[in-house]
């Protein structure tokens, strides 16, 4: 055996991070999916009659759909009768504001770096905390208001604000749309829901961070931000999850509904429990994530750093309607020991002059299988629509692999695509290189893959490009080939 | 401060050093010429730890350590440094941050604080200044894009910043325009000190005319087959190498 792979088959990852679970009492629904089970989560919430309405059709519909097979990823039949499909902290009345929080929970988010104290708080960003089914706490709600903009969990939307989350929920991502969002469809628990109004600059970075906590549970969380007329939003969300032995299953949705001259930022820094170095256990991340750029001169920008989850499906796009709006997609996906991720992007070009950029950076270790599936679509009114692709792959070992698949339908003949695609592997020389440096082969590959990735992470807030360049470090560590 | 007995190398099936002898004691200058493929770089490669080429024989002594125990790194930061032949770039990765990244580990690896950006740009500075370099070069991709010369002064500037005991400079002349030579050799000869030793790999006599060596040394199939002073340097400069091949095929 060559020393390459000595070195690779001494897989010695360090444990992921953020495996432990908190005791926190729970109160779930019974395992397994049916209209009852569709009403309770309902009711639990005491929602409305429309939205429970919504759910069920979601739901009748979900039951003749299929799950989806085309995604270069495999794995044992799902059994969607063993799933719980809410669960969430016991709390006895709802907290009014975060001093009558349960402190257990609040520990939960202290332990993972995210202080719910608003003291505390970075005073540039605010925080909505999912734990499992629920949304836990909502930060600087008060400061932001004041400006208009509603943050809050989307349970409280769906009670505070019904005209706007019945005029926009299924807007962007409809229920059935594909197998999973309609699975959402029909029993998401909470999420985040954000408004912002016409011509207002959001002063600070909105986030929302999920875990998921509970065994044998899936999270479906839903999260719809509407950015009205010339305003400006950056939205972060963090993910994370205990070490469990079996799969769990997080199917979520995310909308994004851009009105004329918005600008939206969305950042993922998705660090989901992966399984362990065997590819036992993990996460199953099957996420639905779409902008409509309705109005013109509207623009959203995706990017994510996916280093989680045993299996990733997901393709934030965007759907280019208002002319000259403009979509990016800008992401980094790391996948390492037996992880498998089938990622990228959509971008529909349906409006004049619309603009997209993609930039895709897959980076595959261990026994790990990566792959970019992007479609650009320029439809027949796109008069002078652009695209530009670049889709890079580095390999790391001769045991993993990377994978492009584009799709690029163009129907109006001014249109401009370009794409660029590169596989490349990390060089004994480069790091060769850095050792005789006096760098140490980790740091020397921290050190390659973050210049590798730099295009993307320079897209992330300042806070976050740090974490997430240590958080690549750390899901690549000992997996040097 | 380095003693090599009897070394014995070989890559793959291919045995490339065969029984090679040399001393170098601080302060000294040694220069290493031979022909292509006589196995100077992979001298070079061996004594900075490169693993693709397993010693088979033989010993090399480095400041009262066994070298070949220690690993790549632990050599850089017990002072080996290694100009290379070909420098690799490393797209996406400034020099700048290259030699934070290294320079700290070093300091660490010898029990010292790792420096702050205020003093890190202080040492940047004046090493900047030794070589010439600009700092526009030092912000890019580390080699990535850059001329055969700027590689090489790029080198040489990172020699300075890591400030070696035992600095190995492999073919750091060619490709280079005599200014840029001037340039280089300045900058090396600046870094001389009575504690300091290198060893020069070159093909010609022009670089040893900038840095003077106390020693050459003639390297073929694996072996130093003969030494002498400056002065041979310009022997092979004007007669070749054939009269050396001819003299070790009698032998
Ligand atoms: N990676 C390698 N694999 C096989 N042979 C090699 C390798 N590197 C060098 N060699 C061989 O070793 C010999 C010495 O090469 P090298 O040390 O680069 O010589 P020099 O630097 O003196 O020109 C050459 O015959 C060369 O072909
Ligand atoms: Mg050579």
């Amino acid at each position: 055996m060559s020393k390459d792979n000595q070195v690779l088959e001494e897989i010695t990852s360090k444990e992921y991070e953020h495996g432990w679970s908190s005791n926190i009492e729970m109160e779930s629904a019974p395992k397994g999916l049916n209209e009852d089970i569709v009403r309770f989560i309902s009711a639990k919430k005491n929602e409305p009659e429309w939205l429970l309405e919504w759910r069920l059709k979601a739901y009748r519909q979900w039951v003749n759909m299929k799950e989806p097979k085309w995604p270069n990823v495999t794995y044992p039949e799902i059994n969607y009768q063993d799933v719980i499909y809410y669960a969430a902290p016991k709390q006895k009345v709802k907290p009014k504001s975060l001093e009558e929080v349960d402190p257990e929970l609040l520990k939960t988010f202290e332990k993972l770096g995210i202080s719910l104290t608003e003291q505390k708080r970075l005073t540039g960003i605010a925080v909505d905390a999912v734990l499992d089914s629920v949304s836990v706490a909502t930060t600087f709600k008060e400061k932001l208001g004041e400006l208009g903009i509603i943050f809050c969990s989307f349970s409280e939307a769906v009670l505070e604000h019904p005209e706007l989350v019945k005029k926009y929920l299924g807007s962007v991502v409809p229920m059935n749309d594909n197998y999973f969002a309609a699975l959402n469809s029909a029993v998401f628990s909470d999420g985040s829901f954000c408004y912002i109004p016409k011509g207002v600059r959001c002063p600070m970075e909105l986030s929302t961070y999920f875990r998921i906590n509970a065994a044998n549970t899936g999270q479906f969380e839903r999260t719809l931000i509407v950015a009205d007329e010339g305003s400006y939003v950056s939205y972060l969300e963090g993910c994370t999850a205990p070490q469990r032995d079996e799969n769990q299953l997080h199917a979520a949705v995310v909308e994004i509904y851009a009105m004329k001259d918005a600008q939206v930022k969305y950042s993922t820094v998705q660090n989901w429990y992966p399984g362990d170095k065997n590819g036992k256990g993990g996460i199953y991340n099957f996420v639905t994530k779409r902008a409509l750029c309705a109005g013109d001169h509207s623009k959203v920008s995706w990017t994510q750093v996916e280093t989680g989850s045993a299996i990733t499906w997901k393709y934030p796009s965007c759907v280019l309607k208002g002319d000259y709006s403009s979509g990016e997609f800008y992401s980094v996906a790391v996948t390492n020991n037996y992880q498998q991720a089938d990622t990228g992007t959509k971008m529909i070009h349906i409006g004049k002059h619309t603009k997209s950029r993609i930039v895709s950076k897959g980076i595959s270790a261990g026994h790990s299988q990566n792959s970019y599936r992007g479609q650009v679509h320029i439809l027949k009114r796109a008069e002078g629509a652009r695209n530009f692709s670049q889709c890079d792959s580095l390999l790391m070992g001769d045991k993993c692999g990377a994978h492009t698949f584009p799709y690029i339908d163009v129907e109006n003949n001014s249109a401009k695509v370009e794409h660029e695609a590169t596989t490349s592997k990390i060089g004994e020389d480069q790091i060769f290189y850095c050792l005789q440096r006096g760098i140490d082969e980790e740091s020397a590959v921290a050190l390659i893959v973050n210049g590798y990735a730099k295009e993307v992470l320079n897209q992330l807030p300042m806070e976050f490009a740090v974490e997430a360049q240590k958080l690549l470090a750390l899901t690549l560590e000992g997996s040097v080939g | 401060m380095l003693s090599i007995k009897n070394l014995h190398a070989k890559i793959e099936d291919n045995q490339i050093l065969n029984g090679l002898n040399l001393e170098v004691k601080p302060g000294e200058v040694h220069a290493i010429m031979g022909p292509n493929g006589s196995g100077k770089s992979t001298l070079a490669s061996v004594l900075a730890g490169r693993e693709e080429f397993e010693v088979t024989d033989g010993t090399v002594e480095y400041l009262g350590k066994d070298l070949l125990e220690l690993a790549p790194e632990e050599r850089a930061r017990e002072g080996v440094f290694l100009a290379f032949q070909y420098p690799v770039e490393i797209p996406g990765v400034s020099t700048i941050n290259f030699m934070k990244t290294a320079v700290n580990q070093v300091r660490e690896a010898r029990g010292q604080q790792p420096l702050d950006a205020v003093s890190f740009l202080g040492l940047m500075k004046e090493k900047m200044k030794l070589v010439e370099i600009d700092q526009s070069l030092l912000n890019r991709s580390l080699n990535e894009g850059f001329s055969g010369g700027e590689k090489k002064r790029n080198e040489i500037f990172q020699m300075a910043m890591l400030e070696p005991k035992l600095a190995i400079l492999d073919e750091t002349d060619s490709g280079l325009d005599i200014d840029a030579l001037r340039i280089v050799a300045n900058g090396v000869n600046k870094l001389r000190d009575k504690n300091k030793a290198i060893i020069v790999v070159t093909h010609y006599q022009r670089l040893l005319e900038y840095i003077v060596p106390d020693f050459v040394h003639v390297l073929y199939k694996g072996k130093i087959v003969k030494s002498g002073t400056k002065e041979l340097a310009l022997e092979l400069e004007a007669k070749g190498y054939d009269w050396i091949k001819d003299e070790v095929a009698v032998v």
